[in-house]
């Protein structure tokens, strides 16, 4: 993501934007591999509580990272608009678990502010950038702390 | 390089690693005494396949080293010299460098000079010392230069085809218009190391079909082996060859006549022609030379072949008129077919006879797509169990056809999984020959006599099992050299023979696979275990333990007997790594020793790593799977057997024994422990021979075979699962990891029995 930055200010991405509670959060729509609705996931035992667990996709073993949990906002209870998203992040695919997906918006890179440094809070070691969108700031999440922490917590 | 070279070179590779398997093969069966001629035979064919499929590449180092070899096997093979136990270990030792030289070749590394001298100078001593040697000229000292110079001479001839080759052809052609339709001979090669005056010949006619240029064949290099393989006359017949205006670029004008003098047999000269048999009309006659002495004064043993380095054209008309007109020789094209067979090979009947034999039904698969179809078959299985269970759910599971269907359907299924499976398996050979070497290394590093014994060898195991089981016997085999057998001196003083035994056996066992490696030397001494134990604090002073809890101290991290760190072993990755790479296979280690007997590691592993049988459970509304060959059995808890043990433990009693219960929900973190454990089901595990626990689960469900899906690559490693699975409903079940829940059971049940804690303590 931050190699992104140093590209041409003028190049666009398009971002997936989601929204946990009340935030909204974006990523990559390229490490995005599929969109799929909540199924009961299988739990783990001695996992952190973020991970929800794992489901069956297409006979492969998902992990399921419950992203209200990781990122530290008060949990919502499941509905049925709650939604899986399938990332893909350097090799390891893994899901979020959303509220709602809401939009694809296409960001020019300059768009992009670093997020202020605020060491009180530690939730913004996840928000590589924010854009701000029709008057809303969403955060873009940093995919990179969001799994490999998950990874060195669960070893 | 280019791409498809890449791929001949890589496809050479892998023929290289069967080559060498059954090189070892031989080698192991030759030194054991079998003097069949056919094993040698398999063991020279083995290096010269091998040196002439690298030089067809360019590997200067491994056709060197390979062509010493093959002289020497060579040797053998004639029967000149009868190798004694020495001269077999310098073969054992000289195909360890031909691997290593492979092996180099292939990751374009190098292999150090000095140990490739070493085998060298051992092979020439024993190639020295063959004092009726045909094969090397005996004459001077000096003539052992000329092999030192033939050596390289395949890889000069091979490297310089492009150029060396047409400038050879081209002359030759163009010289043929003017010689009149006549036949032309041309000395080929007298390489000195072949040519063996008086010796039997064989008149070949080799006339190639256009067939065999478009294959891309080259009757060039046919000639240039024969040539290798003794004094070779070649005449060319060109009176076919047409006008230039009328010939046809694409057919084939020219013959050969070659007379070649050789020690080799027919079968031989018949293998240079292997790959064109079909795309030529090719005749063989042996024929009787009766002046053997017709070459003598215009080829002094000293000159180098002439063949690659210089163009051919001026010994053409020289040779044509010296050789060709005085040669007594019967005529090239009505050689007498006398069965003339050479006198040096005693196996040569058999070897013209046998040709037909072998129809190797082979074929080479990439790994990856073999998996991708066990991926498949895998799926297979899980979508028959939805199938069933939605029959099931449908209310037509009673249907007398549709439950025969459904049978079918699922004995299909097994079938295709077991030949899937098949497919992957692989005899333990390959891994056993290494560890040879290994042995070999070792009781050479530290002066012990060691005869090494292996059996089962076609036991058939899964690749991957058989890849990750390299560390581990590596270790175990470095192991017992190194400790395990007593010193020479020392078993002399035993009574026991100073030549040490390393056994290493492999076998099915109960749909298990069981290796075995053991040894006859002085056995665990478990004084000093005990000692060394205590001392580093691995176990409290005054501990009372039985002989198998103390063999068994060894797989504890960081225990190392050896007084002193060797360089063999103990080098402080002990034996906890072996068992923790056992474990990870989903197999069991086991140790058994007996003072001044030896010691005896047992390991027992799964058939396969893709498929298990289980036994579905409940627990806390979770499905689980419990890998059926860790339950014993199991039990219903009732006040009659249940013991409460401290506050916070209870044990089992079970006959004479006691065993500690688990509460799985408990251990899994998924359920706080239940008031009562009095009427629950349990099973009784024992994932490893003397750990066992029995363990309280809400219900079991049902028993099937699962397919593993592993959570390593998803997630990462989880305490007490091994793996997951895809049930019938499509829900991932996990799948128990029965030692390392007894391992690491903690928190409120766990049980103060001294032998939990010591097992707990070991893994």
């Amino acid at each position: 993501m931050n190699d992104a930055l140093q590209d041409n200010p003028a190049d666009l991405t398009e971002y997936l934007s989601f929204r946990i509670g009340a935030q909204e959060y974006t990523v990559d729509i390229m490490s995005v591999r599929e969109i799929r609705g909540w199924t009961e996931a299988t739990p783990l035992p001695h996992a952190p509580s973020y991970v929800r667990g794992v489901i069956n996709l297409r006979g492969t073993v998902l992990p399921i990272i419950d992203l209200a949990a990781r990122l530290g906002l008060p949990p919502d209870t499941d509905n049925d608009r709650s939604v899986v998203i399938v990332v893909q992040h350097n090799s390891e695919t893994v899901g979020l678990l959303v509220d709602a997906v809401s939009d694809i918006l296409t960001i020019a890179r300059a768009d992009l502010q670093t997020p202020p440094d605020m060491a009180a809070d530690n939730q913004h070691r996840f928000v590589s950038a924010l854009i701000i969108e029709n008057e809303r700031m969403i955060r873009v999440l940093d995919l990179n702390n969001t799994l490999t922490t998950t990874e060195n917590q669960a070893a | 390089m280019s791409d498809p070279m890449a791929e001949i070179k890589a496809s050479f590779f892998l023929e290289c690693e069967e080559l060498l398997e059954q090189l070892q093969d031989g080698l192991n069966r030759f030194e054991e005494g079998d003097d069949d001629p056919e094993t040698v035979n398999e063991v020279f064919r083995a290096v010269h396949s091998i040196k002439g499929g690298a030089g067809a590449f360019g590997l200067t180092a491994l056709v060197d080293f390979a062509h010493i070899f093959e002289t020497s096997m060579d040797v053998v093979r004639s029967g000149e010299k009868s190798p004694e136990a020495d001269d077999h270990k310098t073969f054992l030792v000289a195909s360890d460098i031909l691997c290593d030289l492979v092996a180099a070749s292939r990751d374009e590394t190098d292999v150090s000079p000095e140990r490739i001298e070493e085998s060298v100078a051992a092979l020439k001593a024993f190639l020295g010392e063959s004092g009726t040697d045909p094969e090397e000229d005996e004459v001077d000292p000096a003539d052992f230069q000329p092999m030192g110079v033939s050596m390289t001479l395949p890889d000069v001839g091979s490297a310089s085809t492009d150029s060396a080759g047409a400038t050879q052809i081209l002359p030759d052609l163009s010289a043929l218009p003017e010689t009149t339709p006549e036949s032309q001979e041309y000395p080929g090669n007298t390489s000195t190391q072949n040519a063996v005056p008086g010796t039997p010949g064989f008149s070949i006619h080799f006339r190639p079909d256009p067939s065999l240029f478009t294959s891309g064949n080259e009757p060039l290099h046919l000639l240039k082996i024969l040539s290798e393989l003794g004094e070779t006359t070649i005449t060319c017949h060109c009176d076919e060859l047409p006008p230039i205006e009328q010939l046809d670029g694409e057919e084939s004008y020219l013959s050969w006549t070659i007379d070649i003098r050789t020690t080799h047999s027919e079968q031989e000269i018949r293998e240079v022609f292997d790959f064109v048999e079909d795309l030529c009309e090719l005749r063989i006659e042996s024929q009787e030379i009766a002046t053997p002495d017709v070459f003598a004064p215009e080829e002094p043993a000293s000159q180098p072949p002439s063949f690659d380095t210089e163009p051919p054209t001026p010994p053409i008309p020289e040779v044509e008129t010296t050789v060709s007109k005085p040669d007594p020789q019967p005529s090239v094209t009505t050689a007498p077919s006398v069965p003339a067979v050479a006198p040096s090979q005693p196996s040569k009947g058999k070897e013209t006879t046998a040709k037909p034999a072998k129809t190797g039904g082979t074929v080479r698969v990439e790994l990856d797509r073999i998996d991708r179809l066990v991926n498949l078959v895998g799926e297979l299985v899980i979508n028959q169990a939805m199938l069933s269970q939605s029959v099931v759910e449908a209310g037509i599971g009673s249907d007398q056809n549709v439950a025969a269907g459904l049978d079918e359907f699922m004995q299909l299924t097994r079938d295709i999984q077991d030949s899937v499976m098949a497919i992957r398996a692989q005899p333990v050979k390959s891994l056993f020959q290494r560890m040879g070497r290994i042995v070999r290394e070792a009781s050479s590093a530290v002066g012990k006599d060691v005869r090494f014994v292996t059996s089962g060898e076609a036991t058939e195991v899964d690749k991957t099992v058989i890849e990750r089981l390299a560390d581990p016997l590596t270790h175990m085999i470095r192991n017992a050299v190194d400790h395990g057998l007593e010193k020479n001196e020392d078993r002399k003083n035993k009574g026991k023979s100073s030549q040490g035994t390393v056994k290493l056996s492999a076998s099915h066992k109960s749909g298990r696979v069981l290796i075995e490696v053991s040894d006859d030397g002085g056995g665990i001494n478990r004084q000093v275990v005990l000692r060394k134990a205590i001392e580093k604090g691995l176990i409290s002073e005054g501990s009372q333990l039985t002989d198998s809890e103390i063999d068994n101290l060894l797989f504890l991290p960081g225990f190392s007997t050896a007084a002193e760190i060797s360089n063999l072993s103990g080098r402080g990755v002990g034996m906890d790594v072996v068992r923790n790479s056992i474990t990870a296979l989903g197999g069991r280690i086991s140790i058994t020793s007996e003072t001044d007997k030896g010691t005896k590691f047992s390991i027992s592993l799964p058939l396969t790593l893709a498929v298990q049988d289980g036994m579905v459970i409940e627990v806390a509304h979770q499905t689980l799977v419990v890998p059926l060959n860790n339950i014993i059995e199991t039990i219903t808890l009732t006040a009659d057997n249940l013991r409460e043990m401290g506050p916070a433990t209870t044990v089992v009693q079970l006959r004479d024994d006691f065993v500690p219960l688990l509460d799985l929900a408990v251990e899994l973190g998924f359920a706080p422990p239940r008031s009562s454990y009095d009427d629950c089901v349990a099973l009784l595990i024992s994932p490893e021979e003397d750990s066992m626990a029995a363990v309280v689960i809400d219900k079991i469900i049902e028993q099937r075979q699962v397919v593993i899906k592993g959570l390593q690559d998803s997630y990462g490693a989880i305490s007490g699962i091994a793996a997951a699975t895809i049930l019938g409903d499509g829900q991932i079940a996990l799948i128990l990891d029965a030692g390392d829940v007894i391992s690491n059971a903690s928190g409120r049940t766990r049980n103060t029995v001294e032998t939990l804690q010591l097992t707990g303590a070991i893994a």
